[in-house]
């Protein structure tokens, strides 16, 4: 494990061996037959939110000068934005309206002509995501209960620190206990990463046409970056 | 588990066995998870055709980005994620179908329009008395930049009275590195004004 004070590589494949393995999570049944191809994995990693060093920084502008417009115009049509969008359909939202991770932060970056630093786990996220293309959510590990899951709400669900009630059939990330966030929606509140959080939970949601290297790769691009910081 | 799971396996296991399909109740079971399972078919077919035609939306809208607006917006179904039902799918199939044939009309009509202003810049350029003070642009040809085709008078006046037409084709966008020296000019001015 790195040191306070030691130089951080900005490189992830310096930082190989620190990340541990990705657990995978498990889809309803009913759903994953629905949705063949859906997924959810993550990763758990011993953080602290907090300012971004200065590594995760440049990171960023590095990106910041990678992304253009034209790439932006062009996002959708590349295999794993499209994927995304297209199960927001499916799932019936509208994705130019909630959109996707990736294009979120692409617009973001056209809007601000950077991309910002929030300090972390959002930078870890956000480099991910940007590179891969794959959503990626965080959590705080401490208070997840078992595995995680994507599942339907069941009859008087709601999410801690809403006072209404979900929807009957409302597709959620889940552990064994509660529901934590809509899939591609809000958290829980209580469940995401704050400053009491020690150990931060990186989910990702696989979709179909989603490359499970993506994930695998996204997952380790946001824990190494978390681990080395 | 919540024992909602898909039954599709069950059906298949049941309709192998004549002995149990002979049972009324169990036979009218078999017939209502048939129906489920063709329903759920139904929605794979259509969940596929919504992403054939959500990447077919995506290619218009690049393809159209710059040069026209395509119609590609299609509202959310629902608030929240969920599962959609048959009815719900076919209807945003529809939609997006809907949109996408929009879309491909509005290319259609720009491509036309370019076209068109394209024919109307060669016979600017063949006979520019025919066309006086006529003005193109680039973007009317979908093209970047900014220049223009402008049919004009040479020596302004005496050539409006001779009849001396030309097209004249401006240089396109003003530099970047132009623009700056201007705000530094400007800047300069401004502090020199300061300390006058």
């Amino acid at each position: 494990m790195p040191r306070k004070g030691d130089e951080v590589s900005a490189d992830p494949a310096n930082r190989m061996g620190w990340v541990p393995a990705p657990q995978q999570g498990w889809v309803a049944p009913h759903i994953a037959s629905e949705f063949p191809g859906l997924g959810i994995a993550w990763v758990e990693v011993d953080a602290k939110p907090g300012r971004s060093p200065e590594p995760v920084r440049r990171r960023l502008r590095d990106l910041s000068d990678r992304t253009y417009g034209s790439q932006a115009i062009r996002l959708r049509e590349r295999p794993i934005p499209w994927a995304y969008r297209v199960f927001y359909r499916q799932i019936g939202l509208d994705p130019d309206r909630t959109r996707t991770a990736v294009e979120q932060l692409t617009l973001e970056r056209l809007e601000d002509g950077g991309f910002r630093t929030h300090g972390l786990p959002a930078d870890a996220l956000n480099i991910a995501i940007v590179e891969t293309g794959v959503a990626l959510r965080a959590f705080d590990a401490d208070r997840i209960d078992g595995r995680l899951c994507i599942r339907d709400s069941a009859p008087g669900e709601s999410l801690a620190g809403t006072p209404a009630e979900l929807a009957k059939g409302t597709l959620a990330i889940a552990d064994e206990i509660r529901p934590l966030g809509l899939l591609f929606g809000a958290t829980a509140e209580g469940f995401g990463v704050d400053r009491g959080s020690r150990r931060i939970a990186v989910a990702a949601v696989q979709v179909k046409g989603v490359p499970q290297i993506a994930v695998e790769e996204a997952l380790w691009m946001a824990a190494a970056t978390l681990e080395a910081a | 588990m919540d024992g909602r799971g898909d039954s599709g396996g069950g059906v298949t296991t049941l309709s192998r066995m004549p002995a149990l399909l002979g049972h009324e109740e169990v036979g009218g079971l078999v017939a209502g998870l048939d129906v489920a399972v063709d329903e759920r078919r139904a929605r794979q077919q259509l969940r596929r055709q919504i992403a054939r035609l959500e990447a077919e939306l995506a290619g218009l809208f690049g393809e159209a980005f710059g040069h026209t607006e395509v119609p590609h917006r299609v509202e959310a179904i629902s608030a929240q994620p969920r599962l959609l039902d048959l009815g719900e799918l076919e209807a945003l199939r529809d939609e997006l179908a809907d949109r996408a044939a929009e879309g491909r009309q509005a290319l259609v009509e720009r491509q036309r329009l370019e076209d068109e202003t394209r024919a109307l810049v060669e016979r600017m350029l063949a006979a520019p008395q025919d066309f006086k003070w006529v003005r193109v642009s680039r973007e009317e040809l979908g093209l970047p930049g900014c220049g223009h085709w402008h049919s004009r008078p040479r020596l302004g006046p005496i050539g409006m009275l001779m009849g001396w037409w030309r097209v004249k084709i401006s240089s396109g966008c003003p530099l970047s590195g132009r623009l700056a020296a201007v705000d530094h000019e400007g800047e300069t001015r401004g502090e020199a004004g300061l300390l006058t």
